[in-house]
């Protein structure tokens, strides 16, 4: 039944933005827009400027502030006609709602990450494809530090009137492990070099901020909801 | 265990130093249909959101059946029908009906969902999205949602409040079937006579406090005003 539950909200969440559109279309123009713009300057063109160096800090960049956008709509969705109440009130756990809403929010993400990869590398001319397995497992564990701490910021911030801007503000310190780790990890790959004992610690660190905050995440977030 | 249906233990709850109920202590037999009345701003909202699970008593508990109203097999025994109709505009009545189903863990829940659709008048419209239905449609649809998981124990949010006459007869009908069937119900509400009919119990709240909890008395029907004029500030 937790997992019934789980599908069920993730499933509800994506055909819901499927058929809206909302969040996907902010989200990946605010990306792509972000991308082009620091494309204008810093010019991928030009040979004193180490494009590589600043790659990952713009990818990263990007990918975390068009998740910001997506995230706000995660809970603030629900406000409409009520229906955050039907689903506290519906028998599930907190939890089998929240990592539903975590589930929907990482695929949402991943999927826009994923596809301006790929702008992201004709802009720039970065090769992204050298390590590309690797990259993209520190893709995925940096899209769930994001989806988990920006997921479990939405629930606190959905009946405040300033949601838009204190998402972010609380959301971006508590991600700074895991967004220092994927841009470390993310740097490294896209020079050249696999995973090894250099940047294993930062992978480790990734992966135990996924872990530890999921866990905090599944037990506060009844408090949250309910109070 | 407790006999009753519903029981409210001494439960205040504040908003910051406000004190939104006071010491409400009340019991609701399993069977009875409890008319929950008040003027605006009198607690009756925030009691029934306490006992939907949805808010924490400051102090205080409920139990529905003997347990506590946030374990999850209690929650299946529960429906709530708040101010909102709680729909998702961008799902189809199917769908909409389809996920409460299968967050109640309803059995066969495509044949009850339209059983419910039919029941509510809107077979027809099913793959509508909730979006494109007129105010009146989506009323049905939200009742639907509520009666879906057949509650042992309902709580209803000022029920008749903007439901169009159609809504309103598909709602006492429920409402008379699941009376019939020995379910509990608890409504707020300012429509007398439409509560008053169904009620068999009355409990009223002035500014938080439980002023009377009872049965539901022959002079209520024939004077809806007694209970104001009796119970009520003046």
């Amino acid at each position: 039944m937790y997992f019934t539950g789980v599908l069920t909200i993730a499933a509800k969440d994506l055909r819901a933005e499927w058929r809206t559109r909302e969040a996907i279309n902010a989200s990946l123009a605010f990306m792509l827009v972000i991308l082009v713009l620091f494309s204008f300057a810093f010019d991928p063109g030009n040979p004193e400027i180490n494009i590589p160096a600043l790659a990952a800090g713009l990818l990263w960049m990007a990918y975390s502030f068009a998740a910001a956008l997506a995230l706000n709509r995660s809970f603030a969705r629900e406000l409409q006609n009520d229906c955050l109440d039907a689903l506290i009130a519906a028998p599930i756990p907190a939890s089998a709602l929240y990592l539903g809403k975590v589930l929907a929010n990482f695929v949402l993400l991943l999927a826009m990450e994923i596809l301006s990869l790929f702008i992201f590398s004709l802009l720039y001319n970065v090769k992204v494809a050298t390590h590309i397995w690797e990259l993209l497992l520190v893709i995925v564990l940096g899209t769930w530090a994001m989806a988990i701490m920006g997921t479990l910021f939405s629930a606190l911030t959905v009946n405040l009137r300033l949601r838009e801007l204190m998402l972010p503000i609380m959301t971006y310190p508590f991600l700074v492990p895991a967004l220092m780790a994927a841009i470390l990890l993310t740097d490294a790959l896209l020079h050249g070099e696999p995973f090894g004992p250099k940047n294993t610690l930062w992978l480790k660190l990734l992966a135990g901020f996924d872990i530890i905050f999921t866990s905090l995440a599944v037990l506060l977030i009844d408090t949250v909801l309910v109070g | 265990m407790s006999a009753a249906a519903l029981e409210v233990n001494n439960v205040w709850k504040y908003y910051g130093d406000f004190p939104a109920l006071r010491d409400i202590a009340l019991q609701v037999a399993p069977g009875s249909t409890m008319a929950l009345l008040g003027r605006n701003g009198a607690g009756k909202t925030t009691l029934l959101r306490i006992v939907a699970g949805l808010s924490k008593a400051s102090r205080g508990s409920v139990t529905i059946h003997g347990s506590n109203v946030r374990d999850e097999s209690t929650r299946r025994r529960i429906g709530v029908l708040g101010h909102g109709i709680s729909l998702y505009d961008e799902l189809s009545a199917e769908e909409n009906l389809m996920i409460f189903a299968k967050l109640y863990g309803v059995a066969n829940p495509k044949q009850r969902v339209n059983a419910m659709l039919e029941r509510t008048g809107l077979e027809r419209v099913r793959e509508g999205l909730a979006r494109e239905f007129s105010r009146g449609m989506r009323q049905r649809l939200a009742v639907a949602r509520v009666f879906l998981h057949d509650p042992e124990v309902l709580l209803l949010d000022e029920p008749f409040t903007a439901l169009d006459d159609r809504a309103i007869a598909v709602l006492q009908s429920l409402l008379r079937d699941m009376s019939q069937r020995g379910r509990t119900i608890v409504m707020s509400t300012h429509q007398l006579r439409e509560a008053l009919e169904l009620a068999t119990h009355v409990a009223m709240i002035q500014r938080g406090k439980l002023v009377y909890a009872g049965e539901r008395k022959q002079e209520m029907l024939d004077d809806t005003g007694w209970l104001y004029r009796t119970y009520g500030e003046n």
